[in-house]
């Protein structure tokens, strides 16, 4: 199932597979570890605080701030239409930090620390199904 | 544990070496040291081989360089940290004979990466970061620089100017050294408008693959005494790790590796940053020299910049920074480079590099990093 997430599959099998059901049902969501209640994202199925194997996805704020990006003319393997393309990483608001792609509605040349939302998106369908999320202008009734 | 001295070292030339297969690099690195030092090679108890072993073809590097090196049937391994592979060689070579386990042992760092095709380098470089997380989203090798130099320069007002400044620098080390890739000088115009590859940071931000090979053998305090003259002295060695995960770093304005790793070398060698007086960087990207400048403690967080461009980094500066041309002109056959700094270095302390000379070098240091900070190396020599 892990191979449906993000633009280019580079790990098909993972404990966390089901984010992808997750962002196909237009939710973002975390790890929680059934032990503990720590939370992490990016997901993990091991927690990094009582080693427990058990864990839940739980739908967490998409709301973020913009920590760094970068416009980037060179692509690697998978990418080479979509130059130039922005990447950016932000601090969510819930914990944790996503990396992701500049969604249409986030100008490139946003300042540092501007409010983001980080918006479950899925594109084709069959063997062409991917499910990921983008970074996108800040809108009130977007808030998670 | 016993004290450890690099007895030889050998440096082949860096670039597209279309001429020679990987092993036939390491030959190169190696007669040369093996005549500095002026020992039988049968003395040679143990090698370690530092290579990337993606770029190349041949499966299990070590054995063919044990072979092609005429060292059968001592035993021999590779080791890999990425771009630190080289030190983490030397790291791990300097514990056996510290133990006592061989009094005097090879390393050899030998790398060959042009010879994939273009195609194949890209989707390699592609996969350097997480693969999970972020490469599945298009990050590259210089994505992850630039996201480092985007903070910087926000937070403490970097210049384009300033990181160009280490370029600039760089080259016109590198224009001096016979065994650099690209023995040319650059203008800061030049660099200023190179072609964009991960905004911020341009073609000339950035280092080059290469090939190429270094080698240096290590003694035992006695061995090395038994050949008369001044030794130089592996004093102090740090080493560390951090996260793969961009998204698990506290701070994007610094390596934690480097930071660790530098406080354990400092500690071991008794000696601070203001002692050391000739330093090789891990200049993969400009950013990546003003960074380290700031973790190993050569001058205060988010002052990497004005001190570059003030000079301080020259010869005749305060401390002088990858003289030799750093991985930005000498180049960065990325196995390689570790054993490559430490050659650089005992060779400074040895008084032996020409018009690159810098005066009373008697401490010097290396900082080497793997990926973006995932392991660090810093080591200090002493010549005594
Ligand atoms: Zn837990």
């Amino acid at each position: 199932m892990f191979d449906r997430f993000g633009m280019i599959t580079l790990t098909r099998f993972s404990k966390v597979g089901g984010i992808v059901d997750e962002l196909l049902a237009g939710r973002f969501v975390a790890s929680r570890c059934t032990r503990c209640g720590a939370r992490s994202f990016p997901p993990r199925a091991d927690c990094s605080e009582c080693r427990s194997g058990e864990f839940e996805f739980v739908e967490i704020s998409r709301r973020a701030r913009l920590l760094s990006y970068t416009t980037i003319h060179a692509a690697p393997t998978g990418f080479e239409d979509q130059v130039p393309y922005t990447l950016g990483v932000v601090e969510l608001e819930a914990g944790g930090r996503a990396m992701a792609c500049y969604g249409e509605t986030l100008p490139v040349d946003s300042e540092l620390g501007t409010p983001v939302s980080v918006v479950p998106c899925v594109r084709g369908k069959g063997d062409g199904l991917r499910a990921y999320y983008t970074l996108e202008r800040r809108e009130e009734e977007a808030d998670g | 544990m016993r004290r450890v001295a690099v007895i030889g070292t050998g440096h082949g030339r860096f670039g597209v070496r279309k001429d020679a297969t990987v092993q036939e690099l390491a030959f190169e690195a190696y007669r040369e040291a093996v005549d500095e030092a002026a020992i039988d090679p049968a003395e040679i108890g143990a090698t370690w081989v530092a290579s990337v072993p993606e770029y190349q073809k041949q499966r299990s590097l070590a054995g063919v360089i044990q072979e092609y090196l005429g060292l059968n049937p001592r035993p021999v391994w590779l080791t890999e940290a990425a771009c630190a592979s080289g030190s983490a060689a030397l790291h791990t070579a300097w514990t056996a004979v510290a133990a006592g386990l061989y009094d005097l042992v090879a390393v050899v760092g030998c790398q060959k990466m042009t010879e994939l095709e273009t195609a194949e380098i890209l989707a390699l470089m592609g996969r350097v970061g997480d693969v999970q997380w972020e490469s599945v989203f298009g990050s590259t090798f210089p994505a992850y620089y630039a996201l480092f130099a985007r903070q910087h320069m926000a937070r403490y007002g970097t210049t384009r100017e300033q990181l160009a400044a280490v370029a600039v620098k760089n080259h016109y080390y590198g224009a001096r050294n016979g065994k650099a890739m690209f023995q040319k000088e650059a203008s800061l115009e030049k660099v200023l408008s190179s072609a964009p590859v991960a905004d911020p940071l341009r073609v000339f931000d950035c280092c080059a693959n290469a090939d190429g090979a270094a080698c240096l053998l290590l003694a035992s305090a006695e061995r090395a005494k038994s050949l008369g003259g001044e030794v130089v002295w592996l004093d102090g060695l740090g080493s560390a790790s951090a996260p793969m995960s961009v998204l698990r770093r506290e701070d994007l304005c610094s390596l934690p590796s480097a930071v660790e790793a530098s406080r354990q070398a400092y500690a071991m060698a008794g000696a601070g940053p203001e002692a050391v007086k000739v330093a090789e960087v891990h200049d993969c990207f400009t950013i990546a020299e003003i960074l380290a400048l700031e973790d190993l403690g050569f001058c205060a967080p988010g002052e990497g910049g004005p001190f570059t461009l003030a000079g301080e980094t020259r010869t005749g500066g305060r401390i002088p920074v990858n003289v030799d041309g750093g991985l930005k002109a000498k180049g960065h056959p990325i196995g390689t480079t570790g054993v490559s700094m430490a050659v650089e270095i005992v060779r400074q302390l040895r008084g032996a590099c020409g018009e690159r000379q810098v005066a009373g070098a008697d401490l010097g240091l290396t900082h080497n990093v793997g990926g973006i900070g995932q392991y660090c190396f810093v080591n200090l020599f002493r010549r005594e």
